[in-house]
């Protein structure tokens, strides 16, 4: 398969991506948005994994983009109970309101 | 019968293990009979391996038993060993057979005490401590035992500590005494570095072909062993810890600070006799400090109201004429003026117990008198240790024995006619003060009325006491009175005898001027107090003569100088020192860690996104270094 885009552009999306992912956490209150944003994080990085395998033009990125997904498979799973836990506890998703750990 | 040796200090140990462990469960009766019971069979140890000793052993033999070695560091090799030759023979007997009369008496005296246990178990142990002291064969084993009767001391000194004059008291008696055992500590060290050993045989052995005679480090060595013997020994200057130590209870006085711990200096001297006697600067010293303190201490015990006080100034005294007799080179003179007033301050002390405890607490002899037909038993048994403390000629052990250092005093080749003189002034003084202290006891209308009698466990030791107060003299004869001599003949195995200067025919005229001494002394006391008291009255209210009197009643100021000089500047910088000026460095790297860890802590808010946001400005920070680096 002939790389039809380069390798820069496509890391240039995945960086994008990755900052519009941080941004969404950073910037975001409810929690599934919060969540929504980190899993675009994960697929900016897997991106990334991605486009360097075909670079070099070895598996390797391929596997970790499996990995990736599995993993962010198991993450949104146990993520949505614990929303749901900390909404059936505090009937609240903003993150500004549940801030009882302070130092 | 050589190797049961190790059973004469190990009865008491074991008498003090029991009562530490099981004494508060132990009925009293059980405690006093582990507690005399331990030190009785010291004694009829002692005794066995005494006469074995006696009979069988050759001129330089000694019993040595090496029980195990201590410990072994590059060539650094002490054992616990115990040897036994004339010297701690002697030492060994006056502990565990007056040690023994003395716990009887303790059973009777201390009954009524809560801390019946705790009071036996210390003597124990103090016993313990003693005979390793003089039994031991090198001087660091010898150091333990040294320490150990401190801390004892410190420990009875303190019985009653819920009176805190009596803690003072015990601070003050081992503050002291450590400022000896450190000098004592530093003669260690440098006998160690230039013998390599520390057994004292070994060190006798060798001392005169290591140093030669008069170098200064035969002297300096001398002199720190002195030291230390001056501490336990209560000798000037260190003398002010023995009158206070008379917070204590009457036994141990007796037994502690009368017959056995403080006469550890004269112990200390007479064995390291050679290292002395390589110096006769050193040696001069020695009698040099005896004499001073013989007088200093007869003064002071001449006006004290406290009986005990007197006793205490009287032993310090006393012991001052021990030192008097071995810087002249009198050494068997002292040892056998060490056993004699063994006898005879133990009986003085235990009866003085007997009365004030009869007295109902009552110290101050202005508030006793008239004891005489009260108590008969105490008077005349008091009467016996007082006559041999004024060394009353020919019918009292203790004339024996300082008629001896009096003539060696002069007679010596280390002798002088100064320290002749004040020898003899002194036993002036010894008679002047008993004599005013059975006057005012015993003599003159009844001030306190008795409370109860003493005990048959408390009169018996004073009866056995009393007996050798008398008897023992006699094993020690000048030469022209009957020249019996088997003290001094046994302790010239270990002992050299001392060289004369002056002619023996002359002993008389001495031993006359002595007589008159001591009976000038009875006499002039018996007009001023007995006989024409209104003279005393009269003295009395000359102003010149009332600071005198005071002067040598606080012990001629010596606490208020070493209060003056030590103590206050002491206390002074510790309280401008309150808030310690090492501590503010370290107070300092408290507050900025404590600093720090506010500012830290207002980050911590609980805010997910200031989480997050710290995590990315992190990891952004670590890739532009990684990049720009």
């Amino acid at each position: 398969m002939s790389s039809s885009v380069s390798t820069e552009i496509v890391m240039l999306l995945a960086a994008l991506l990755f900052v519009l992912g941080i941004t969404g956490v950073i910037i975001r209150k409810n929690i599934i948005f919060m969540l929504l944003s980190v899993e675009i994080m994960l697929n900016a990085s897997g991106l990334a994994f991605v486009a360097a395998g075909s670079r070099w033009g070895q598996p390797d990125g391929q596997v970790m983009f499996i990995f990736i997904l599995a993993m962010a498979a198991a993450e949104v799973s146990i993520g949505l109970a614990l929303i749901l836990q900390i909404y059936h506890q505090h009937k609240s998703l903003d993150i500004d309101k549940l801030r009882e750990m302070n130092g | 019968m050589n190797n049961l040796l190790w059973l004469i200090p190990a009865l008491p140990l074991a008498g003090f293990l029991l009562l530490v462990a099981a004494g508060k469960h132990l009925s009293s009766k059980l405690v006093a009979l582990t507690g005399v019971g331990s030190i009785s069979l010291s004694a009829l140890v002692t005794i066995m391996i005494g006469l074995n000793f006696l009979s069988s052993a050759t001129d330089k033999e000694t019993y040595h038993q090496t029980l195990w070695t201590w410990m072994d560091v590059g060539g650094f090799r002490p054992e616990i060993a115990l040897s036994l030759d004339a010297l701690s023979l002697v030492f060994v007997f006056v502990i565990t057979f007056i040690g023994s009369l003395i716990h009887v008496y303790s059973a009777g005296f201390m009954a009524a005490d809560k801390d019946y246990s705790r009071f036996f178990a210390c003597m124990n142990l103090f016993v313990f401590s003693m005979l390793i002291l003089v039994l031991a064969d090198n001087l660091l084993l010898m150091y333990l035992g040294w320490e150990g009767v401190g801390l004892c001391s410190y420990l009875l000194i303190g019985f009653w500590y819920e009176n805190p004059a009596n803690g003072y008291a015990a601070r003050k008696a081992f503050v002291i005494t450590r400022i000896g055992d450190t000098a004592m500590a530093l003669g260690l060290f440098t006998i160690y570095y230039q013998f390599g050993t520390l057994v004292m045989s070994e060190i006798s052995a060798n001392a005169a072909s290591v140093w030669q005679p008069n170098t200064p480090i035969a002297t300096v060595t001398a002199l720190l062993l002195l030291a230390g013997g001056m501490g336990k020994s209560a000798q000037l200057p260190l003398q002010t810890w023995l009158p206070d130590a008379m917070a204590g209870p009457s036994p141990v006085s007796a037994l502690i600070h009368a017959a056995t711990m403080v006469t550890a200096g004269v112990y200390l001297i007479a064995r390291m006799h050679v290292l002395f006697e390589l110096s006769a600067l050193a040696q001069m010293i020695v009698a040099g400090v005896g004499a001073v303190t013989l007088l200093v201490a007869g003064f002071s015990a001449l006006t004290q109201y406290d009986i005990k006080r007197v006793l205490a100034y009287s032993t310090i005294s006393q012991i001052g004429y021990m030192f008097l007799a071995l810087g002249v080179g009198a050494w068997t003179a002292a040892i056998f003026h060490f056993m004699i007033h063994a006898f005879f301050k133990a009986l003085l002390f235990l009866a003085a117990g007997a009365i004030i405890e009869a007295l109902g607490h009552e110290h101050n002899m202005f508030k006793m008198g008239g004891l005489k037909d009260k108590m008969p038993l105490v008077f005349w048994t008091f009467l016996i240790g007082a006559a041999s403390l004024s060394a009353l000629p020919l019918i009292s052990a203790g004339f024996y024995s300082k008629d001896q250092i009096l003539w060696y005093a002069w007679a010596s080749e280390k002798g002088s006619p100064i320290l002749w003189f004040i020898a003899i002034f002194g036993a002036f003084i010894t008679a002047a003060y008993t004599t005013r202290m059975m006057i005012l006891t015993f003599w003159g209308v009844t001030r306190t009325e008795i409370g109860h009698h003493p005990g048959k466990l408390m009169t018996i030791p004073l009866i056995i006491l009393a007996f050798f107060s008398v008897v023992a003299g006699f094993i020690e004869l000048p030469h022209n009175f009957g020249h019996f001599t088997l003290f001094s003949d046994l302790l010239h195995r270990v002992l050299p005898s001392t060289v004369l200067q002056a002619d023996e025919s002359s002993e008389w005229k001495f031993q006359l001027l002595a007589f008159l001494a001591t009976f000038g002394g009875i006499y002039l006391v018996f007009i001023y107090y007995y006989r024409e008291p209104y003279k005393i009255e009269r003295l009395r209210e000359n102003s010149s003569f009332q600071s005198l009197y005071r002067f040598w009643h606080n012990g001629w100021g010596f606490d208020r100088l070493f209060d003056l000089v030590f103590v206050n500047p002491f206390v002074f910088i510790a309280q401008i020192n309150k808030r310690d000026i090492v501590d503010r460095f370290y107070d300092g790297i408290t507050s900025v860690t404590e600093h720090l860890y506010r500012l830290l802590s207002a980050t911590q808010t609980g805010s997910l996104r200031w989480y997050i946001m710290g995590m990315v400005i992190g990891a952004i920070i670590i890739l532009g270094l990684q990049i720009m680096l």
